[in-house]
């Protein structure tokens, strides 16, 4: 089974990189962004089955390790 | 007094801290590899800068689970001193021995040069030697240095006076100018700045002195006052 797992920062904190790539996006002709953030995609392969177990796993390695929940939130889909 | 410098893979301030402690205090002063399980022997552990893991998916985040870590929580438990500069900061809090994160600098540049900070508590095992209000120089060098916590921990920081050191002009986008904090209890703090680089005026400041000098003084208050007990 595979995760995968996308990392961003909160909506409340300020991501000076988004707030960069929009300036830049701005600068070479794209004024329709009105907002843009940029977060992590990971992806995992677990040797497992069980999609319930899974989901439970997954889910605790984002609060262990790849998310860092005092400025960032986690989401993550199961695929096969 | 024993003094541990933790060293791990990319750690790049070890021997700074090593030789600051050495320098300043001529006490004992060991490197302690991240794979060490026992740190009884030490009465402050520095956590030193430098990019430890290579900053791999944030910084601190994988050195927090180095062995030396655990040991590391107790220590701060039975209210040893610990000192995380800069990339030791950034571990601390990963750790959850410190409130808060430091996210990427507001202008999104590595900056390295000196910076004025303001002694906000003085009352520290870490500052008792400077006064309230005094300005210093020392150095900063780090892309992610921008302190941030949620409202009601600030909230918190304000009301225990947890909050060690603050910019006197605003280099990363720390909220409040925050340069440093402290652990509720008061024994486990994590600054930016680098200290250990502001030991000799041939450095450019011997301003960071002090605080090698004040944790010494605290923990001979301590030890001696355990003697007569």
């Amino acid at each position: 089974m595979k995760a995968i797992v996308y990392v961003t920062i909160k909506q409340s904190v300020l991501d000076p990189q988004g707030v960069a790539v929009q300036g830049a996006l701005h600068s070479v002709g794209f004024q329709e962004v009105e907002s843009l953030r940029i977060g992590k995609y990971i992806e995992i392969e677990l040797n497992t089955d069980d999609r319930a177990e899974a989901e439970k796993r997954v889910a605790a390695m984002c609060e262990k390790l790849l998310a860092n929940t005092v400025v960032e939130e986690y989401r993550f889909e199961l695929e096969g | 007094m024993r003094f541990a410098v933790l060293v791990f893979p990319g750690s790049n301030c070890d021997i700074d801290c090593y030789k600051a402690v050495e320098d300043t205090l001529g006490e004992p002063v060991d490197y302690v590899w991240h794979t060490a399980t026992d740190l009884s022997a030490y009465d402050c552990i520095l956590v030193p800068g430098g990019f430890s893991y290579g900053d791999y998916l944030r910084c601190g985040a994988i050195s927090r689970f180095a062995p030396v870590m655990a040991e590391v929580a107790k220590a701060a438990e039975q209210g040893k001193y610990i000192l995380g500069i800069c990339n030791g900061f950034q571990i601390l809090t990963e750790a959850g021995l410190l409130p808060g994160t430091l996210r990427r600098n507001m202008s999104l540049k590595f900056l390295c040069h000196d910076a004025v900070l303001r002694v906000e508590n003085n009352e520290t095992p870490f500052t008792s030697d400077y006064a309230k209000g005094e300005e210093i120089v020392v150095p900063i060098a780090h892309g992610e240095g921008n302190y941030y916590c949620d409202e009601e921990t600030m909230a918190k920081l304000k009301a225990n006076n947890q909050i060690i050191f603050t910019y006197a002009s605003n280099p990363n986008g720390s909220l409040n100018d925050i340069a440093g904090i402290s652990n509720e209890q008061g024994n486990v703090v994590g600054m930016m700045p680098h200290p250990e680089r502001a030991v000799d005026s041939l450095l450019g400041s011997e301003d960071g002195k002090r605080m090698f000098t004040s944790i010494l003084k605290a923990w001979r208050d301590r030890h001696d006052a355990a003697v007569v007990r």
